[in-house]
């Protein structure tokens, strides 16, 4: 037989290999050359952690006990596995979607991020676990104790103890070494997988090398053995149909609920395309596995002494044959079934206990902790190295107070039904939209206290912890409250008993409650998200390299801050890790650098999306978008504030501008009235001074002569007098200064009054008026003088001004909806075109003011009337004479 | 959402049917793997023995061309599943 100082320093050296691969892959991976090490085939090999030492020695152990029934749990995974586009597809999908650390944080997140959920989906994943590390040293031990040296007998529980405790120590340093590396926001640990890939080859070369032997080595080929298993004990032991689609059910659960299986299938799943190798591949593994487990346990129990431990017959089998070589490759592959399981196990672990228990206990116990993003990184990575410390001694404690009992084989699938009371959780989280939290959190006390009470407790065995009466006669004598008897259905195996009502009620429990229960927001969106994860993501490639997200970086940096900038910060960074001229290495450091200044122009939450999307692969959170939205509303807020203030100086400006074309406008106007004004004035004055000289010095004048040059220069300071007169009114009126009579007036009799005012200054032209008396009785409230001096004016221009040979003036009175509209049209000529517009200015006369008499004054005024009294004055275009309009309200406002 | 044409082209319909089998084939597993019980007491055998093993690798083949077949008709596609078609007990919206 082989030493065991021999077996001890293969042990050492094959741990140190184990070291090497999961370092070299380490620094494959972090220098972006993934290669291979990124396949299908390391994913599958790494699923394979679900074969732990319990089904490596013990589903031999389990075959002789219980016949074929040790294959059903490696047909429930086979099952959730071909059925991958059901429900594995979709988990995968979520947890890269949203960056799901464990099986509690995707529980937890679904239902609003419940940290509650998280802490009892954490116990229960630490209840269930524990026992199965437990189960694991012991494996460990027991095989190491089959090598004890001969001459000394059988290994004293002392030594176990010792080997448990190095073995448990080696394990913990392994973990902390490889699973707290650097905290990954996706947390792979590519040297633990590819350390777990290798053992998974040396375990199923192990299993295969001692079944090919057993069969051809020993039985002496396939028909031979299969005849010594007819022949066998085992042949004709019956399939308890019960138990046989219980386990079935629970292995499928499990490999879904696993802490450990939901770290390799789902965390460290690096491409979903992945999964559909793996659908095939992982069967293929456990169908290896299982192919010669029933011929070891066969032969074993025909070859070896009566009591002899059927757990061990892969190593005891070839021992007793004399191959130490084989026996050494099957001790290792034993070792490595349980180390595997119990780095990925305590990764999980303290990953959940660390981001569900500790991190959020320290975080309220310091409030001030978060805000150093450097601290936080480091305090995580402690307590995730004191989390796996924890784990394993956890285990190792079970395993002392246990002492390798019995129970201890048991609690594998004890341990199955703790951790399949997840599944509705899960299920519901992925499939139903309406599951709530509140319903998840009643689901999972419901399931776990019916499994603790029918199942856990009672596994102790009698009076460890529940009483021999409580077992038998129930609590407080209640007959069907027996917690192997729930009901009184006791002709059912305990394990199924268990099962059965723990997953009914647990059931019962979520969807009952989900259904009366009004989901948060928070939960809605995260239903959504995750029942509907096809339609808000793709299974877009990622980035294989670094250099590709360099690159990429740059590209979304260039367009926040420019070409420029972007190339200038990218250079800088570059130059620090002493690459000039290259692209910067994508270092945590760099990022968090890059987020900083892209914060500066996005806002910090939506620059930490941004670079999280190109570097992480996986999609924004909820949380994120609300910060996004917070960030994007401030911004919006922000420029639309500019926007009303860029809008209101734009107005200002435009209201100086015109307000300065105005004032030019003016300014010219006055210059031209001024001259206009001195020219007015001065055509009389002139007349008047030369008049009066020729009276002053001709003495010799006749007195006809006398009368008409006096004559002459009574007129002009008449007119004088007239234009003094007129500007005065104008100005008065333009200033406002017009105090208005207001009183109601007839406007027949103001046009009357008009009439017979015009009729007195009626020259050689005799004008015809048209009216129509009944439409002009109109009362209006109105300052009539001053009507009335708009339509005498209306009344001489016509006078004067229409060329026609029989003149007539039209005046029609017609009431409006807003008033009363007044039209004076003649026959005349009328207005030029372009002479319309400036009608109504100051001293705009078309014809030669000899001949009118009139300063040019009466229309403005006119204009300045109408706009005192309310209404307007235009002139009408496209008639056949002169046509002006007046418009005027039927009460003016006294206001005016 | 823009909705399915009732009627795809042969290649669409051909990658339906082939999500149809990958959803069936865990059901037909099931079946295979709880034959078995129906006949219990006969117990372990070498025949039970063939036959599960037989049963378990036909699916592990068909598994393997499935998924194969799958890759090959889903890579151009962005994504070919229809989440409504996804899961029995899903609501269709809020």
């Amino acid at each position: 037989m082989i030493s065991f100082d021999l077996l001890v320093a293969i042990c050492l050296v094959y741990v140190v290999f184990l070291f090497g691969v999961a370092f070299w892959a380490e620094r494959r991976a972090a220098r972006g050359r993934g290669g291979w090490l990124r396949s299908p085939m390391i994913y599958t090999l790494s699923l394979s952690v679900y074969c732990t030492a319990w089904t490596f020695y013990g589903a031999v152990g389990y075959a002789a006990r219980s016949g074929l029934e040790f294959v059903t749990i490696y047909l429930g995974p086979t099952l959730v596995f071909i059925g991958w586009w059901w429900t594995l597809r979709k988990l995968v999908r979520i947890g890269r979607t949203q960056r799901i650390t464990s099986i509690a944080d995707l529980i937890s997140s679904r239902y609003g991020k419940s940290n509650t959920l998280g802490v009892i989906v954490t116990l229960i994943a630490v209840v269930g676990t524990t026992p199965y590390i437990a189960l694991q040293l012991q494996s460990v031990t027991l095989s190491f104790a089959v090598f004890a040296p001969g001459g000394v007998g059988p290994w004293l529980a002392s030594d176990l103890n010792s080997a448990s405790l190095t073995v448990a120590v080696g394990l913990a340093l392994f973990t902390v070494l490889f699973g707290t590396r650097n905290l990954d926001a996706n947390e792979r640990h590519h040297g633990v997988v590819t350390a777990i890939a290798v053992e998974a080859v040396v375990k199923l070369v192990a299993l295969l090398a001692v079944g090919i032997f057993v069969v051809w080595g020993i039985a002496g080929g396939a028909a031979a053995a299969l005849a010594r298993i007819d022949a066998s004990a085992l042949a004709g032991m019956p399939i308890q149909p019960g138990r046989w689609a219980g386990l079935t059910f629970l292995a499928a659960a499990a490999i879904l609920t696993l802490p450990r299986m939901f770290q390799v299938l789902v965390v460290e799943n690096e491409d979903e395309r992945h999964l559909a190798t793996a659908s095939w591949a992982f069967p293929a593994y456990l169908f290896l596995m299982s192919l010669f487990v029933v011929p070891i346990a066969v032969i074993g129990l025909d070859e070896m002494p009566p009591g002899a431990n059927p757990d061990l017959f892969v190593l005891t089998v070839p021992l007793a044959h004399g191959h130490d070589g084989l026996a050494t490759l099957a001790f290792l592959g034993g070792f490595s079934s349980a180390t595997s399981m119990v780095i990925v196990a305590a990764i999980a672990l303290s990953t959940m206990v660390s981001n569900h228990i500790v991190m959020p206990l320290f975080l309220n116990l310091s409030r001030h902790g978060a805000t150093m993003s450097g601290d936080v990184r480091k305090l995580v990575l402690r307590s995730r190295r004191l989390s796996i410390a924890g784990v394993l001694l956890l285990g190792y404690l079970y395993y002392r107070l246990t002492g390798g009992s019995e129970a201890l084989a048991a609690i594998g699938l004890i341990a199955f039904a703790g951790v399949a009371q997840v599944l509705p959780a899960l299920l519901g989280a992925i499939l139903w939209r309406g599951a709530t939290r509140k319903g998840a959190i009643a689901g999972l006390l419901a399931g776990f206290f019916v499994w603790a009470y029918t199942l856990f407790l009672p596994s102790f065995g009698e009076g460890a912890i529940m009483g021999a009466t409580l077992l038998a006669e129930g609590p407080g004598g209640i007959g069907w409250l027996r917690p192997q008897a729930l009901f009184g259905l006791d002709g059912m195996d305990p394990l199924v008993h268990a099962v059965v009502f723990s997953i009914f009620a647990n059931v019962l429990a979520f969807v009952t409650v989900s259904l009366f229960d009004f989901p948060s927001p928070m939960e809605r969106l995260q239903g959504a998200q995750f029942v509907n994860v096809f339609d808000h993501s793709s299974a877009g490639q990622g980035w294989s390299q670094g250099r590709a997200e360099a690159e990429d970086l740059l590209l979304m940096t260039q367009r926040i801050l420019g070409a420029e900038d972007a190339q200038r910060l990218f250079q800088r960074a570059a130059a620090g890790q002493g690459r000039q001229g290259y692209l910067p290495e994508i270092t945590p450091e760099f990022l968090q650098q890059l987020e900083r200044v892209l914060a500066g122009s996005v806002g910090a939450a939506t620059a930490h999306a941004m670079v999280g999307q190109i570097v992480g692969r996986s999609s924004v959170s909820v949380e994120d978008l609300m910060a996004v939205a917070d960030e994007t509303a401030q911004m919006m807020e922000y420029s639309s504030q500019l926007e009303a203030k860029s809008e209101e100086l734009a107005r200002t400006a435009r209201q100086l501008r015109e307000a300065n074309e105005k004032l030019t406008e003016l300014s010219v106007q006055k210059d031209a009235f001024l001259s206009q004004i001195s020219h007015e004035l001065r055509t009389p004055m002139t007349s008047i001074r030369a008049f009066s000289e020729i009276l002053m010095e001709g003495a010799d004048l006749s007195p006809q002569e006398l009368g008409k040059y006096a004559r002459i220069i009574h007129e002009e300071s008449l007119r004088l007098t007239r234009l003094l007169d007129d500007l005065l009114d104008l100005s008065v009126l333009e200033n406002g200064q017009v105090t208005l009579n207001l009183q109601p007036v007839d406007l027949h009799d103001l046009i009357e009054r008009a009439l017979a005012a015009t009729a007195r200054l009626q020259g050689g032209h005799a004008l015809r008026i048209t009216r129509d008396p009944a439409a002009e009785r109109v009362q209006i409230v109105t300052d009539g003088d001053r009507l009335s001096q708009v339509f005498i004016n209306l009344i001489s221009n016509a006078q004067k001004y229409c060329d026609a040979s029989a003149p007539e003036l039209r005046i029609s009175v017609r009431s409006t909806a807003e008033g009363v509209a007044v039209d004076f049209t003649d026959n005349g000529s009328g207005i030029p075109q372009k002479s319309q517009a400036i009608i109504f200015e100051k001293f705009a006369r078309l014809s030669d003011p000899r001949s009118a008499g009139g300063a040019g004054l009466g229309l403005a005024i006119c204009r300045e009337i109408m706009l005192r009294l309310g209404g307007s004055i235009v002139y009408r275009d496209g008639r056949p004479g002169a046509a002006f309009r007046l418009t005027l309200p039927r009460e003016m406002a006294a206001a005016a | 959402m823009a909705r399915a044409p009732a009627f795809p082209d042969p290649e669409g319909y051909r990658r339906r049917r082939l999500m149809d089998l990958a959803r069936l084939l865990p059901l037909l597993g099931l079946c295979l793997f709880l034959l078995p019980v129906l006949d219990a007491d006969d117990g372990l055998g070498a025949g039970l023995l063939i036959y599960l093993f037989a049963a378990w690798f036909g699916l592990i083949a068909t598994a393997a061309l499935l998924a194969r077949r799958l890759c090959a008709a889903s890579a151009p596609a962005p994504d070919p599943a229809k989440p409504g078609a996804e899961a029995g007990g899903q609501e269709g919206a809020e």
